[in-house]
C-alpha cells in the first residue's frame, strides 16, 4: 500500500478547549483513493482536515499529541506554503475561502498561480481551463463576493483545483448546492480521481458518496469509528443509532429483506438497487 | 381568500438585475408549504418580499388584509418571521439566550412570557444545553437553529426558514422535522425553501416549484415529483426512492420509503 498521509495516535485540542477535537486516532491514507468522511456534525471531520492540510497546530495553535505524516514527514515540519503546494483544501464556508483582494472572479481564481510565480500565459490557460470545467467561465467578470452562495462554492473549488495539488481535501462543497449543482460537483471530483488525485472529502450527502467515493472514514465523539470500503460501511444498520445517515437504497434493501424479500445483497446506489430488486421480482413473477 | 397573497410582484435589483419575474402564489392560514429550485431561480428574493425585507418593484403583497407596502419591515416582521439562509446574516448577540430573547423583548412581552417563549423555543430547538454558550461557538449547522429559535420565541403567525436542511446531519433533520410538525400544529403557517429532496418530499403538505425567476407550477408532494415536466423546467430529479420505483415500474407515484416497501412487497409476495 502506497501511504500519503498517516495519522499515527493524533490527539489534538484547540486552545481555549475543555476536551480533544481529535482523540487517539490512527489512519492511513492510500495514495489516488478517494476518502468519504461521515459522521454527525461536531464529530471532528473539519478538524481532521485542517490536521491533515497542517492548519491545525501551525494556524489554529492548539495542542498536538502523535503526528500527522505526509508522504512521511510530520506536518510541522514542513515550512509554510510548502504543504499548500501538495495539498489542496477547500474550505467548508467560500468566505473563508475568497481572498477579498481581487475584484473580478477570474483574478480570484488566478491568484494563486500568480503567488507561485507560474508564467502569465500558463495562467491564463490554466484558469480558463478550471472555470468552464467548474462552469463559472460566463461569471469570469464578476466580483467574487457579488456571487450566490451556490456560485462561490464552485468558485473555491476551481481555485484550488487550479494550483493541481496532487492531494484534495475538501470540506461539504455542495451544502448550498442545488440538486444539480451537486452532481456537477461530483463530476468533477470523479474526474479529479481519474487523474489519480487522492481526495478527502467531508459531505452529508451519503447517497452521492455512495456513488462516487471509495472508502468510508466514519467519525464520532473526535474519534474513528469505521474505516474501510464504502459498501461494508454504508450497509452497517447499526451506524444510524450513531447518528450517522445511510444511502436511502441501504435502508430500504435492509427493510425489504427484514420484510422477507430475499435481496442478492444490500445495495448502496440506485444502479445496485435497481439490479437486485429487479431480480427478486423477476424470481417471483417466475415462480 | 388566500392568507398570503403575492399578486404579479416583480423585483429588479438597483442596477437592473431582474431577479423575480411577474409572479402570484396563494398560501392559505396553516399551510406547510415547500418551495423548491435551481440556485439563483428567485427562492430567496420572493419570500424576503413576503416580510418586506425586500420591496417588490411591482405588484402586491398581502398577508390576511394587510397589504405590505403599507407596513414598515418592523411591522410586517412581527406577523412573518424569516429565519435567513446564512445565520452570520442573522445573529448579533453574545449569548444564545440573548439572541433569542431579543424578539420578544423589542415586542416589550412580560418577563413570564418572554422566558416562557424562550425556554420553549429553545427546547424545540434543541439548545437547552447552549443557553449561555456564544452562538460563534457552535458549529455553522447549530448556530442555525439559534436563528430558528429566534425567530420562533417571536411567535408570528407566518414563519419562513430558507435552506434549513443546508448542512444538517441526521440529527439536525429530525430537530427540523419535529420544529415544523409543531409550528403546523399551533397552527402556523410555515414556508421552507429546500434543496433536500427527500426532506420535502416526506415533510410537507404542498411544494411550490421555481425556476428561471418564475413560478412554474404547484401541487402535493406526490404530484410535483411525479410531474417530469416541472422538474426539468426546474432542473430538479426526483428522490431516490421514486426515481427507482420509476427504473422498476412500480406504480402509485411513490415519493417515500415506507409506501415503496409495501410496494415491492406486495408484488414480490402476491405472486
Amino acid at each position: 500500500m502506497d501511504t500519503v498521509i498517516e495519522l499515527k495516535n493524533v490527539t489534538y485540542t484547540y486552545p481555549l478547549a475543555d476536551e480533544p477535537s481529535i482523540k487517539d486516532m490512527s489512519i492511513k491514507i492510500e495514495r489516488g483513493k478517494f476518502y468519504g468522511v461521515i459522521g454527525e456534525n461536531g464529530a471532528g471531520k473539519t478538524t481532521l482536515c485542517a490536521l491533515i492540510r497542517g492548519f491545525a497546530p501551525s494556524f489554529y495553535n492548539g495542542e498536538l499529541k502523535g503526528e500527522v505524516l505526509v508522504e512521511g514527514k510530520p506536518t510541522t515540519e514542513f515550512g509554510p506554503g510548502e504543504l499548500s503546494l501538495k495539498i489542496g483544501y477547500v474550505f467548508q464556508n467560500p468566505f473563508t475561502q475568497i481572498s477579498g483582494v481581487k475584484d473580478t472572479l477570474f483574478e480570484e481564481v488566478a491568484y494563486g498561480l500568480e503567488n507561485f510565480g507560474v508564467p502569465v500565459d500558463e495562467i491564463e490557460e490554466r484558469v480558463i481551463e478550471v472555470m468552464k470545467m467548474t462552469d463559472i467561465y460566463s461569471l469570469a467578470d464578476k466580483k467574487p463576493f457579488e456571487l450566490s452562495g451556490g456560485q462561490q462554492q464552485r468558485a473555491a473549488l476551481a481555485s484550488i483545483i487550479v494550483l493541481k495539488p496532487d492531494i484534495l481535501v475538501i470540506d461539504e462543497p455542495t451544502s448550498q448546492l442545488d440538486p444539480e449543482g451537486t452532481e456537477s460537483v461530483f463530476k468533477i471530483i470523479e474526474q479529479l480521481k481519474n487523474e489519480k488525485k487522492t481526495i478527502i472529502l467531508v459531505e452529508h450527502k451519503v447517497d452521492m458518496i455512495a456513488e462516487y467515493a471509495d472508502e468510508i472514514l466514519v467519525m464520532k465523539g473526535g474519534r474513528l469509528i469505521r474505516l474501510g470500503d464504502k459498501q461494508e460501511i454504508l450497509t452497517d444498520m447499526s451506524l444510524l443509532d450513531e447518528g450517522v445517515q445511510l444511502p436511502q437504497m441501504a435502508i430500504l434493501g435492509e427493510r425489504l429483506i427484514e420484510a422477507g424479500i430475499p435481496l442478492s445483497r444490500v445495495p448502496i446506489t440506485e444502479r445496485q438497487a435497481a439490479e437486485a430488486i429487479g431480480q427478486a421480482l423477476q424470481k417471483a413473477r417466475n415462480s | 381568500m388566500a392568507y398570503i397573497q403575492m399578486k404579479d410582484v416583480s423585483f429588479v435589483y438597483p442596477g437592473g438585475f431582474l431577479a423575480v419575474d411577474n409572479i402570484n402564489i396563494e398560501i392559505e392560514k396553516g399551510e406547510n408549504v415547500a418551495i423548491i429550485g435551481q440556485n439563483g431561480a428567485g427562492k430567496t428574493t420572493t419570500v424576503k418580499m413576503m416580510n418586506r425585507l425586500e420591496k417588490p418593484t411591482k405588484g402586491d403583497v398581502m398577508i390576511g388584509d394587510m397589504n405590505t407596502k403599507s407596513y414598515t419591515t418592523a411591522q410586517v416582521s412581527r406577523v412573518v418571521g424569516y429565519v435567513f439562509q446564512n445565520p452570520d446574516d442573522q445573529i448579533f448577540h453574545s449569548t444564545v439566550i440573548s439572541e433569542v430573547e431579543f424578539g420578544p423583548r423589542m415586542m416589550k412581552l412580560p418577563s413570564e412570557i418572554i422566558s416562557e417563549r424562550v425556554s420553549c423555543a429553545l427546547k424545540l430547538t434543541g439548545l437547552e444545553q447552549f443557553r449561555d454558550t456564544n452562538p460563534y461557538d457552535l458549529p455553522l449547522s447549530i448556530r442555525k437553529f439559534v436563528t430558528i429559535a429566534a425567530i420562533i420565541a417571536m411567535d408570528t403567525e407566518v414563519v419562513i426558514f430558507d435552506e434549513p436542511t443546508a448542512g444538517q446531519d441526521l440529527r439536525g433533520n429530525h430537530y427540523l422535522s419535529d420544529i415544523l410538525r409543531t409550528l403546523n400544529q399551533r397552527g402556523k403557517t410555515v414556508i421552507t425553501i429546500s434543496h433536500d429532496m427527500e426532506f420535502v418530499a416526506a415533510n410537507f403538505d404542498r411544494v411550490i416549484v421555481m425556476a428561471n425567476k418564475k413560478v412554474v407550477t404547484s401541487g402535493t408532494p406526490k404530484e410535483i415529483f411525479w410531474s417530469f415536466d416541472a422538474l426539468e423546467k426546474a432542473k430538479l430529479k426526483q428522490p431516490y426512492i421514486s426515481r427507482l420505483c420509476r427504473e422498476l415500474g412500480i406504480e402509485g407515484n411513490i415519493i417515500e420509503m415506507d409506501e415503496a416497501v409495501e410496494a415491492i412487497k406486495e408484488k414480490c409476495l402476491l405472486n
